[in-house]
């Protein structure tokens, strides 16, 4: 295991929103290094919102959030939609991040041409995001988040909208750039399958107001590949996991 | 030349021709009196006949068209982006900028004549008034619909408040400002033309409003007729120019201008 110490840890974090909803209580969570950590829950357990909240978007109610040093400003975030700009080229919107901290063109043009290689999209630099499908949006979307190097990526459900087929390659193809990178991902996800394929823990949250109900290391000792998704292993850790899952929900 | 555009412009030509020939027929047969309605035909002839008196009021019509849009873009988009910094801003001078745009400008441009000695500067002014606020209401809605993730992404990444504005802001709003832009060349024409008829006798400089009431005290009624053409050609030309602005503007992103397939 490549697993170190706590890159971030939450503590005792709640988050009420202005309309009153307390959609965090008491959340403990620590983020290790080099993990892929998925947030797993029904919907409106808050899990988006704890992500949000280790981004820096939005402040906490009570409790705190704590970063090992320096990691903090080095975030790449991908959303539940591409979010891409209509208006800027697959290449400007890369771009984005490293233009936002004044890096020019004609420096960063060699690394938006890697991270395009990274997730696939070598060829598509100067098409609009509207003449892409949603799997290469999403794929533009990944490329922008890996192109500023972060230490951590953080995922908020980004295969959800996206059909079976290309959510499975995705789930390859980020498998892969997570094995050759060095970086620690928090996916947040409400897909059991998913986040046993992905993950190498899972915590399991319940609803109203949100937290952790339970814990899951998900342990191969092969790395994973295509057919893991049919392996037995897979079936018996996807069954404890919704066990899990549906305690949970019940709780 | 394709054939989608080919099919957009047969239809509308086919019926104008056909109305013309009607009109001509009509008065012919009629044997309408020319100083009543005259005939499209005698209406051409007027125009190509009177050229040099109508030309050089044409010019004056569209230089004060064309400077009160330019000054309705600046000051349009210079408004909105102010209101675009605060709610407090736009709360506050919103209200006045409707003021401005629901008073009918007839009412309004005698106070404007009398206050402001140079005539041209004062129908500009007028065109002005008319025309400025499609570009202040919709820039000002343009800024303020950027897509909320994007802006949570651009925090993410440490950016200022004047690189949101221009990598963000500024481009989403470009579609709302190109369909107020439209909107504002067709009324800054209207602006310039019914400030003309207000302020009546130009004296050197006369534009096509002067024209018409000039023609009508004098019952040259083919001449009114030729004026009111190049007023309304003048209007059409202004739409397509600027929608051709705007198309080309938007053609690869904006489902506005973006061919539909599928």
């Amino acid at each position: 295991m490549r697993e170190g110490a706590a890159l971030v840890a939450l503590r005792g974090v709640d988050k009420v929103y202005s309309n009153g909803i307390v959609a965090l209580k008491g959340l403990d969570l620590a983020v290790r290094d080099g993990e892929f950590l998925s947030l797993l829950g029904p919907s409106g357990c808050g899990k988006s919102t704890a992500l949000r909240l280790i981004a820096g978007l939005g402040e906490v109610s009570a409790g705190r959030i704590e970063w090992s040093n320096g990691a903090r400003r080095d975030i790449g975030f991908v959303f539940q939609d591409a979010t891409l700009m209509p208006w800027a080229t697959v290449v400007n919107n890369i771009y984005l991040p490293l233009r936002v901290r004044g890096v020019p063109k004609s420096e960063a043009a060699p690394r938006i041409e890697r991270a395009m290689q990274q997730v696939g999209l070598a060829g598509f630099g100067d098409a609009y995001p509207r003449e892409l499908s949603g799997g290469m949006r999403m794929r533009v979307s990944i490329a922008r988040a890996l192109v500023a190097e972060p230490k951590i990526l953080l995922m908020d459900e980004p295969f959800a909208a996206l059909d079976e087929i290309t959510r499975f390659k995705l789930n390859d193809d980020l498998l892969a750039l997570w094995a050759s990178q060095r970086w620690t991902v928090v996916f947040v996800t409400h897909s059991v399958f998913e986040s046993v394929y992905l993950s190498t823990r899972i915590l399991v949250m319940s609803a109203r107001p949100g937290r952790v109900s339970s814990e899951v290391a998900i342990d191969v000792a092969s790395r994973r590949e295509p057919s893991f998704r049919t392996s037995g292993t897979y079936a018996e850790q996807c069954r404890a996991v919704s066990a899990r899952l549906a305690e949970a929900m019940r709780a | 030349m394709n054939a989608s555009l080919f099919m957009r412009v047969l239809p509308p030509v086919a019926i104008l021709l056909v109305g013309l020939a009607a009109w001509e027929i009509a008065v012919r047969v009629g044997q309408v009196p020319i100083y009543i309605l005259p005939g499209p035909l005698v209406i051409a002839q007027t125009l190509v006949r009177d050229w040099s008196i109508l030309a050089p009021s044409l010019v004056v019509t569209l230089l004060i068209t064309l400077g009160a849009l330019a000054a309705a873009t600046v000051l349009g988009v210079a408004i909105a982006v102010l209101f675009a910094q605060s709610k407090w801003i736009e709360l506050s001078f919103f209200p006045y900028a409707v003021i401005l745009q629901v008073t009918p400008i007839v009412a309004i441009a005698p106070l404007i004549i009398i206050w402001v000695k140079d005539t041209a500067s004062a129908l500009l002014i007028c065109a002005w008034i008319v025309s400025f606020f499609p570009i202040v209401s919709n820039t000002t809605l343009g800024l303020n619909s950027t897509d909320h993730n994007l802006l949570n992404l651009l925090e993410l990444y440490g950016a200022s408040r004047r690189q949101v504005f221009w990598y963000l802001r500024l481009p989403s709003a470009l579609p709302f400002f190109l369909g107020g832009l439209r909107i504002s060349g067709g009324l800054a024409l209207i602006g310039a033309v019914v400030a003309e008829f207000v302020a009546g006798s130009g004296g050197v400089q006369s534009g096509l409003a002067y024209r018409i009431l000039e023609a009508g005290y004098q019952l040259q009624i083919p001449r009114m007729f030729a004026a009111l053409f190049m007023i309304t050609a003048s209007g059409i030309l202004i739409f397509i120019l600027l929608t051709m602005v705007s198309h080309f503007a938007l053609r690869r992103w904006h489902e506005s201008a973006v061919r539909r397939e599928g």
